[in-house]
Parts: C-alpha cells; sequence; structure tokens
C-alpha cells in the first residue's frame, strides 16, 4: 500500500489548471503548424497563423489562450494500491482547481446553480472521473473545457439497424451543425456503446487522446480516417470562414453495449484542446 | 477572395461608414467599444422593457461579447477573445432598433438578428475565436462601467488599437458563413 498525501494532489491540480490554460501539449501544437501549411483558403491560412502567434504569446506573457480557461474535469485513475490520506479526495481536487484559478488569473466561469446562475467566483467545483485501475500510482488527467464546443456537443441515442453509417451521419450532422460556433479548426471526440452517460464520457476522454494516435481498433481507425476527411470536405474551415481545415482529428473510443442501443455521443472541442497529464 | 479589403474603421462612427463595409473584409477597428455577453445582455433586455436607462448609449456604438480572464499586475485586461454571438440573438434586435451599429463576436446569427442587420443598416464581425491572447495585445484600456456584481460578465468600456475583425454579416445581409463555406465544400 502507498501512501499519497491529499497536498501533493492540491499542489499538482493547481500547477497543472494553470499549465493546461498556457500551453498546448506537442501534438496540438504540431497539428496547428501542419493545418496551417496544408489550408486552402488565404483567410484560413490567416486565422491559423494568428492561432500560431496566439499560443506563442500565451506561453511567453503567461496571457491563457482563451478567456474561457473553461469548466474544470478532472479524470483521476488511482491504481487500488494507493492510500489518499490528509482528508477527501474531491475536496483536495476542488481546492487545486481553486488555487489554480485564483494565482492563474484564470477566468471563473462556473455558476452555483443551472437556474439562479450564481458565479462561484473560484471555478469549482470541478466535473471529476474516478476510475479505480490496478497498481499504486495516481495518474491525473486535467482537461479544462470550453463551452463555445461544449454547446455545440449531442448525444445520438441511436438503433441498432442505424449501424456504421447511422454512427458517421450522427458525427458529420453534429460537426456540420456546430460549424462557426465551436471555434473550429476542432477535434472531434466520440464515444460508441455503453450507456446513455457512458458514451458522454468516452467522448470526453477521447478527447485527451493525442491528435496524431488512431484507435487501435482496424474498423474504428478506419472510421476516424473517413470522417476526418469528409469533415474537411465539408468548407467550414478555420475560424468557420471558409476552408480546408475544419477537424484536427476525429478520435473514437468504444465500449460495450446493450443488445437494443447504439448510444453515440459526440464531443466537439476547439482547436484549444486542452489537457495536462501527470502520474504521481 | 481578391475582393476583400483590408480597412480601417474608427469607432463609433456614422451609418454611411457602415454601408461601405462588405461581407468578407478584413477591418481593424480603433476607438471605444463595450462589452457585454449573456448576463449583461439580459439586465440590459429588462432595463429596456422597464423604460429605465442602459448603462451606457447604444446609439452609434459597438458591442463586443467578450467575458475577459483577469489582468495580471499592470495589464488592462487578461485574455480577451470572443464568445458566441448566437446566445444574445434573443435580446439583440431590440438594441438594433434603438442605434446599435455593430457586433463583435464568433459563431452564425438567428434570421431575426439578420433582418434587423439589415432593417437598422448595422454590421455582424467576427473575431478569431480561441485567439485571446492575441486579441489582448490590441486593447489598450479597460474600465468596468456597469454591472460590476457580474464579474467577467460586467459591462466593460474598452479602448482599442487596430483591434483586428472580418466582416461576416453586412448592412445588406451577405453572410460570409454561408458564401465561403460553399466556395471551399468538396462533398
Amino acid at each position: 500500500m502507498r501512501t499519497i498525501h491529499t497536498e501533493e494532489i492540491i499542489k499538482n491540480i493547481k500547477e497543472m489548471c494553470i499549465e493546461a490554460n498556457h500551453y498546448l501539449t506537442d501534438d496540438m501544437v504540431l497539428a496547428l503548424t501542419k493545418a496551417a501549411d496544408m489550408e486552402k483558403s488565404p483567410l484560413g491560412k490567416q486565422v491559423l497563423c494568428q492561432l500560431q502567434d496566439n499560443l506563442q504569446i500565451a506561453s511567453k506573457d503567461m496571457i491563457p489562450i482563451c478567456q474561457d480557461t473553461g469548466m474544470s474535469v478532472v479524470f483521476l485513475e488511482i491504481g487500488q494500491n494507493v492510500h489518499i490520506e490528509g482528508g477527501l479526495l474531491t475536496e483536495a481536487i476542488n481546492e487545486g482547481v481553486r488555487q489554480g484559478y485564483k494565482e492563474g488569473y484564470l477566468r471563473k466561469s462556473v455558476v452555483k446553480d443551472p437556474i439562479l446562475r450564481e458565479n462561484t467566483k473560484d471555478n469549482t467545483p470541478a466535473v471529476i472521473h474516478y476510475d479505480i485501475v490496478e497498481g499504486d500510482k495516481v495518474k491525473l488527467i486535467v482537461a479544462p473545457k470550453g463551452f463555445g464546443s461544449e454547446n455545440m456537443s449531442r448525444v445520438f441515442m441511436l438503433k441498432p439497424a442505424d449501424g456504421l453509417e447511422g454512427v458517421k451521419n450522427s458525427i458529420l450532422t453534429a460537426v456540420q451543425d456546430a460549424g462557426p460556433n465551436a471555434c473550429p479548426p476542432m477535434v472531434v471526440g466520440v464515444g460508441i456503446g455503453g450507456t446513455f452517460e457512458k458514451c458522454a464520457i468516452l467522448a470526453k476522454k477521447a478527447l485527451t487522446r493525442s491528435v496524431g494516435e488512431r484507435s487501435q481498433i482496424p474498423y474504428v481507425r478506419e472510421m476516424e480516417e473517413e470522417l476526418l476527411s469528409k469533415i474537411n470536405q465539408s468548407g467550414i474551415g478555420p475560424g468557420g470562414l471558409g476552408g480546408s481545415i475544419t477537424a484536427l482529428a476525429v478520435n473514437i473510443n468504444t465500449y460495450p453495449t446493450h443488445i437494443a442501443g447504439l448510444p453515440v455521443a459526440v464531443n466537439i472541442c476547439c482547436h484549444v484542446n486542452r489537457h495536462c497529464v501527470r502520474i504521481l | 477572395m481578391g475582393i476583400f479589403m483590408n480597412r480601417y474603421l474608427t469607432v463609433p462612427c456614422e451609418e454611411k461608414v457602415i454601408k461601405e463595409l462588405r461581407s468578407g473584409d478584413y477591418v481593424y477597428i480603433t476607438g471605444t467599444i463595450y462589452t457585454a455577453r449573456d448576463a449583461a445582455h439580459k439586465r440590459m433586455y429588462e432595463a429596456l422593457d422597464q423604460s429605465e436607462k442602459l448603462p451606457f448609449d447604444v446609439k452609434d456604438n459597438m458591442i463586443y461579447y467578450m467575458g475577459p480572464s483577469p489582468a495580471r499586475e499592470g495589464r488592462p485586461i487578461g485574455s480577451a477573445g470572443p464568445t458566441t454571438a448566437s446566445r444574445m440573438d434573443k435580446y439583440t434586435p431590440s438594441l438594433l432598433e434603438i442605434g446599435l451599429k455593430g457586433m463583435i463576436g464568433k459563431g452564425k446569427r438567428s434570421d431575426a438578428v439578420k433582418q434587423a442587420i439589415i432593417r437598422n443598416k448595422a454590421v455582424y464581425f467576427a473575431a478569431v475565436g480561441g485567439a485571446g491572447a492575441l486579441l489582448s495585445k490590441s486593447i489598450i484600456k479597460s474600465e468596468i462601467i456597469a454591472y460590476e456584481d457580474l464579474g467577467t460578465e460586467a459591462i466593460r468600456k474598452l479602448e482599442v488599437k487596430d483591434f483586428p475583425v472580418i466582416v461576416v454579416i453586412d448592412t445588406e445581409g451577405n453572410d460570409l458563413y454561408e458564401s465561403a463555406v460553399e466556395m471551399y465544400k468538396e462533398n
């Protein structure tokens, strides 16, 4: 049994909130650089060059990449031989978010109640997904999620008879409807299978996979490649102002499902696809 | 695409200048603009409903749909990119009817907003979404003038210099989101 103190969780979550909002991961930076080279529209190219300048300014001057510094989504994979000491883990994560958003000059975008809408003023609570795994480590993923693209995300409860074509059409419909609102070039996270909520979590987690990494499952990999190509033929382009680069990647995760169902979730993320990963 | 122009615009400005702008033009804005997003729009809409005075005279002015991240010491503002405009669609026609001349945001507008833009000879610009660090460099001064309790959603008066935007919907109702996408569509 290994012991991890909540102080260590708080410190890491705090740093990860700040890091994720100022620096994109290398795979995203590379994908955006390639996109600027490949874009056919002059205006689209100009937008992509501005996004590269934006990333440089963000890291150099410590200004968040986007003013929407998101709602904090945190994935935890906790080895079952880990003992957490020093208080409740959930509270430690929220304390890390609280400190990170204050010290990092990040925007507080969370309201206490969806109808009454009073700002909590510290960006808590986070949305936390726990997973128990083998071993004695804790993997933390902090993924601040902006709502321009979150609002364009969808869940489709398809019928088994809708099959692969139905799944593809759902994904293309969601992307088409999102258009300029989701700040393209976007990353499309997809979850297929499970239940209503499981497919949505799969889609969210898919956004944290490297944009350069394809699925291990042959038909899923093919679908990822085919859909990316189709999405880039849509004409939406960078900023929705027309062009040949509308998405940087389609990341699909699958899970077993019920004999009567075929749930599909499409979680769209803008080009500021933020996540920070640490293993304690 | 070669017909689109680079223009420099000083705001607030007269209607005849707005009428010269064409969907697709790249415009650098200099002058005074005001921020307002969801919660501030709701309050202004309710104020209009009660025949109360608005926190600033919208006539001939421009609203930037933006809620910044906090400014670090010595800086006028934090990250400051546009938010999705369609969430303001419900409130926008009323503001256009009383003289609002321009909006800066991102994303599609409703038909009702488009018709109000045409009727009132106004313009809808897009700034590049997700480029808040870059855009903050064109904001020289920021001052909260109303609804301070709304935090990031308070109304701010901004002084901007060469703030880069693109004309999406012009006074005739031409919409770049529709025309440009058609140009690059391959399926």
